[in-house]
């Protein structure tokens, strides 16, 4: 097991006051908290916080942790002393519960894992399962076209010795049509068994980034690269959609940066999204003389001053 | 109930689309005692149907609304109005971020 320096992770020196460990957390958890931070580990950080939080904050609970000792360093191999907390009396009390409750092996091994139960605040009289809440990544083309995942859920479960372990679930979820970034499925009764109805399972989805497509609510939007000749003079083109290939008229005189809109071709739904072509024109290289005699001749016989609006 | 292994689909719907909650129901989701999801409606963070407390119908997105406006609460320690303001910004800059995306910025 790794030994946790909670105050380095708090960020604040082993002699910190109550009030500097306080306000430390106040602005790292502003910092790390999963629904606020765009932090790429954002809800690692925020658990270890709440972790180092939930000791710090609590003169019983710091004081043992102190007592291990300042030799220790993060990372560290670590186990607990044979007489550890001994002569600790915890009142218990204070603990956040929620979504702080999974913590560490190593804050369980200090503290115990029942500490986690008190003060979550649930209502007692429910005989229903818990719900589970969990995300999912799938591609554009799940939702468009309805698909069938397969997830791997890791649920902790407590084994015959009473040792907390983590079992991955497997589950297989048809991903319903049409289905946007940020909604959630429900699957009733896949949460944990209750006394009696067994509770639900929640999950978020979330699209992968796909190499076409960027995605707004039920919208499409795609970058779609014309030649000079084809935006000036107007052609038909072969665009993808998720639907499959389409052919797209590009209006004679279209300029870069111009945006068509396909009705109805963006993410199924009622109504659907619509999937808007962007365009880019492409410029052929210089790279042969016949191509630069074709700039030159354009040079030589074209009177156009893109900066003319610039007055140069 | 078994859930070791694999089974078969299950009967699945989008939550926002396609479910209607009842404070009993929103209560046990969100694990919080039904006082606290009245103060969520008085501070305007859900908006059920109906006057009385004993027929709100809340739609499916109330579910994630609440969750995270408790959460924001509890890890924050701030109190209800200041995590409404707090979710209500946090959804604007969603939108904006989502926007930036789809124009190709980053």
């Amino acid at each position: 097991m790794e030994f946790k320096d909670y105050y380095k992770i708090m960020g604040v020196a082993r002699d910190a006051t109550q009030d500097e460990i306080k306000r430390s957390y106040r602005k790292l958890a502003r910092k790390f908290h999963p629904d606020v931070s765009k932090e790429p580990n954002a809800e690692a950080r925020f658990k270890e916080l709440g972790e180092a939080y939930e000791v710090l904050k609590d003169a019983e609970k710091r004081a043992a942790y102190d007592q291990l000792g300042a030799n220790y360093k993060g990372g560290q191999e670590f186990r607990p002393p044979p007489d550890w907390n001994a002569g600790f009396e915890y009142s218990g009390g204070g603990s956040r519960g929620g979504d702080g409750a999974d913590f560490s092996d190593f804050f369980a091994s200090l503290f115990g894992r029942d500490f986690r139960a008190g003060g979550a605040g649930r209502t007692p009289s429910q005989k229903k399962g818990e719900d589970h809440h969990a995300k999912v990544l799938i591609d554009l083309e799940d939702s468009y076209a309805g698909a069938t995942r397969t997830i791997t859920l890791r649920v902790p479960a407590v084994d015959a010795q009473g040792h907390v372990v983590t079992k991955d679930r497997v589950l297989n979820v048809a991903i319903p049509k049409g289905i946007r970034a940020g909604q959630h499925i429900r699957l009733s009764g896949q949460g944990s068994a209750g006394e009696g109805k067994a509770g639900d399972l929640y999950l978020e989805i979330e699209f992968r980034p796909h190499p076409l497509y960027r995605i707004d609510g039920r919208d499409l939007y795609l970058d779609l690269p014309v030649t000079p000749w084809e935006a000036a003079l107007g052609a038909t083109v072969k665009v993808p959609t998720p639907g499959g290939i389409i052919e797209l008229k590009i209006p004679e005189g279209s300029s870069s940066g111009r945006k068509l809109r396909l009705k109805g071709r963006g993410i199924t739904g009622d109504p659907p999204g619509d999937c808007y072509v962007i365009l880019t024109i492409a410029l052929p290289p210089a790279d042969t003389e016949t191509a630069k005699d074709l700039y030159r001749k354009m040079a030589q016989e074209l009177k156009f001053n893109p900066r003319a609006g610039m007055g140069v | 109930m078994n859930t070791e292994n694999k089974q078969p689909r299950f009967a699945i719907c989008i939550l926002e689309e396609q479910t209607q909650l009842t404070l009993d129901d929103l209560c046990h989701a969100c694990a919080i005692d039904t006082q606290r999801i009245i103060e969520l409606v008085d501070i305007g963070v859900l908006e059920p149907q109906n006057r009385e407390p004993a027929e709100w119908v809340f739609d499916g997105s109330s579910l994630q609304r609440a969750r995270k406006a408790i959460k924001l609460q509890r890890d924050f320690d701030i109190d209800l109005a200041g995590a409404a303001l707090a979710l209500e910004l946090l959804d604007e800059i969603e939108s904006l971020r989502t926007r930036l995306r789809a124009m190709g910025g980053e």
